[in-house]
């Protein structure tokens, strides 16, 4: 009787122990597979773009490239609507600086300047030169890129007051 | 063990040891089907055949293709293309065969839709089936990312961009997905593992469990009447085969079988050969490019109806993706939506019959303006189709039913 009492329980211990071992390496092996899909430190060493803007003319687009990312630079004339929210002024004058991907599912929107829009192909978004949306499903304005401006130089990747202002008001 | 005899042949000496002569008859021989069915009946096998061909052909690209995103490109489009000798007949045979599948798929579904297989006593059947539906498309998503080509790279970045909307997580997760913050090599890698181990080894379980789930309530009939399948079975093998109602899956199903994969496979083979254009997008024979999207982007032809589900909302991308989530998941719930558990085709049912065409109706309007650009009046019809469908489904198909129930019980009594 003790005997067989004894016997149960070491049993019954041995295999509460033997579970919990297993489910505590069910879950370190978990933690560690999903680890592996988590992007590389090469990939998140992340680069800074520095993009020298004072050859730009009044209309002109550029789109420079940010954490694999396409960039819009549009400097703005003086038909676009200046927008106090979303402008970012460098020696003085406004441009239009935003992350090149369509806030609704991500394509690329492209500019149009005869209309002075970007359109999205994907599903009919549309932005204005600020970057706001005028049609379609994107759920908001194309996103500010964290910027530090240096004269005329913009450097993408570091944050400024200028940044935290802007995006306060998104 | 019992005492071993010397056999005196090799089927005898394989029987001894697998017992195959019984394993043949459980699985083939007297394994019943009812006689009442029609050729809709054969898709079940032709979807076993393709998805055989789609592995065999499978194996051969893979051993050419490259899955880095160096190389992804080249390795299909001047590798396989053009080096391989017949390399192209077999991109070709996969493409085709992948595109097919969904054409048998949705047939083999509003088959057992139609002809009610998919309740009382079948839920498991259905079930199984939707789970292959859903990884057959997630097998078909990630291969199309292999070529590497501007529509596998958009359809990607499209894709991925979806898990972004879930609250909390979705930015973190979408990063995850694609081990990179945009669509890059990493992401092609993983997806290329996924399409050529994952996905496969886990249609092929599920395909296990759709078979065996089979057994028990087994193949429903034209008619949806029950049979006593033992007491037939036993008519059968007495000799009155005639007037049986049922029949044996070999020789007796398969040969009606054999004859439909004969139609099917002359079709696939003239596709393979002179129209394989339509399950090889020319846009995707220009590199991917993530700085610039193609004009207009748009999903293979089997995904257009939950995209434009997707797109209906364009005011709110959020029911957008409300909707679409309803649209991906609610083929589950259909066993319990439909309230009338009688077994009967749709023909036979005094409401149902107009919701079913009405329902494919609205999946093929959805189909259409999917392909089309979203903009201007477009986009209203496909805001009415999206909301239809969700009508059908998540109002209609219980109300309906339910009001048959009532009035054939009425009726009865
Ligand atoms: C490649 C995928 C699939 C294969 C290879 C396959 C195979 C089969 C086979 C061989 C049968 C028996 C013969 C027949 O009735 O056609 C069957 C029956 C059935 N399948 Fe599938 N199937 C697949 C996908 C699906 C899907 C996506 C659904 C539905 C969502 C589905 C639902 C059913 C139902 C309801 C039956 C029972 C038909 C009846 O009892 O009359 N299957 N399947
Ligand atoms: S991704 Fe731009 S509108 Fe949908």
């Amino acid at each position: 009787m003790g005997f067989n009492a004894n016997r149960r329980g070491f049993i019954k211990g041995a295999g509460t122990a033997l579970g919990v071992a297993a489910a505590a390496g069910g879950v370190v092996a978990l933690y560690g597979m999903k680890r592996t899909w988590d992007p590389l430190p090469s990939v998140v060493a992340a680069g800074i773009t520095e993009v020298d803007v004072s050859r730009m003319d009044k209309g002109d687009l550029r789109r420079v490239e940010y954490r694999g990312n396409p960039v819009f630079i549009l400097k703005k004339d003086e038909d676009m609507a200046p927008n106090p929210a979303r402008d970012v002024m460098i020696n003085g004058e406004p441009y239009t600086v935003a992350i090149a991907i369509c806030t609704h599912l991500g394509c690329i929107p492209a500019w149009s300047p005869s209309a002075r829009l970007f359109q999205c192909a994907c599903h009919g978004g549309e932005f204005d030169a600020s970057g706001e949306v005028t049609f379609g499903p994107p759920p908001r304005a194309l996103d500010i890129p964290p910027f530090r401006i240096e004269g005329t130089l913009l450097v993408l990747g570091e944050e400024s007051e200028e940044y935290h202002r802007l995006v306060a008001q998104a | 063990m019992a005492e071993l005899k010397k056999a005196n042949s090799v089927g005898e000496w394989f029987d001894q040891r697998l017992q195959t002569t019984t394993l043949t008859k459980v699985l083939m021989t007297e394994y019943w089907i009812p006689k009442r069915i029609n050729f809709l009946w054969s898709f079940g096998m032709v979807l076993a055949t393709l998805f055989t061909v789609l592995v065999i052909t499978g194996i051969f690209l893979m051993m050419y293709y490259k899955p880095d995103t160096q190389l992804a490109f080249y390795s299909v489009n001047y590798t396989i293309m053009h080096e391989v000798a017949f390399g192209w007949l077999i991109r070709h045979m996969h493409a085709v065969a992948a595109t097919l599948i969904f054409l048998f798929i949705y047939i083999h579904m509003f088959t057992g839709l139609y002809y009610g297989s998919f309740k009382s006593g079948r839920e498991l059947i259905w079930l199984s089936g939707v789970l292959l539906f859903v990884t057959f498309c997630a097998a078909g998503f990630s291969g199309y990312m292999l070529p590497w080509g501007q529509m596998s790279y958009w359809a990607a970045a499209v894709i991925t961009n979806l898990f972004g909307e879930i609250p909390i997580i979705g930015p973190e997760l979408v990063i995850w997905i694609r081990g990179d913050y945009v669509v890059g090599d990493a992401t092609l890698t993983r997806f290329f593992m996924l399409h050529v181990f994952l996905l496969p080894v886990v249609i092929m379980l599920i395909l296990g469990l759709h078979f065996y789930a089979l057994r028990t309530p087994h193949v429903n009939t034209e008619e949806g009447e029950d049979c006593d399948f033992e007491a037939e079975a036993r008519k059968y093998q007495a000799g009155d085969k005639k007037n049986s109602k049922v029949m044996p899956f070999w020789p007796k199903f398969m040969a009606e079988d054999i004859f439909v994969m004969c139609v099917v496979m002359t079709l696939f083979f003239f596709l393979v050969f002179y129209g394989y254009h339509f399950a090889l997008d020319p846009v995707n024979a220009i590199p991917a490019d993530p700085m610039v999207t193609p004009q207009f982007i748009y999903p293979e032809w089997y995904f257009l109806w939950s995209y434009e589900v997707l797109r209906g909302f364009f005011f709110s991308s959020d029911l957008g993706l409300i909707a679409f989530g309803i649209a991906n998941v609610v083929f589950f719930l259909f066993p319990w939506l439909d309230r009338d558990p009688k077994v009967l085709p749709m023909h036979k049912r005094p409401y149902m019959k107009y919701w079913f065409w009405a329902l494919m109706i609205t999946l093929v309007g959805l189909t259409i303006y999917g392909k089309l650009p979203a903009t201007g009046p477009n986009a209203w019809v496909g805001l009415v189709l999206s909301v239809s469908f969700l009508l059908l489904v998540l109002v209609l198909m219980p109300l309906l039913s339910s009001m048959e129930r009532k009035k054939r019980e009425r009726e009865a009594a």
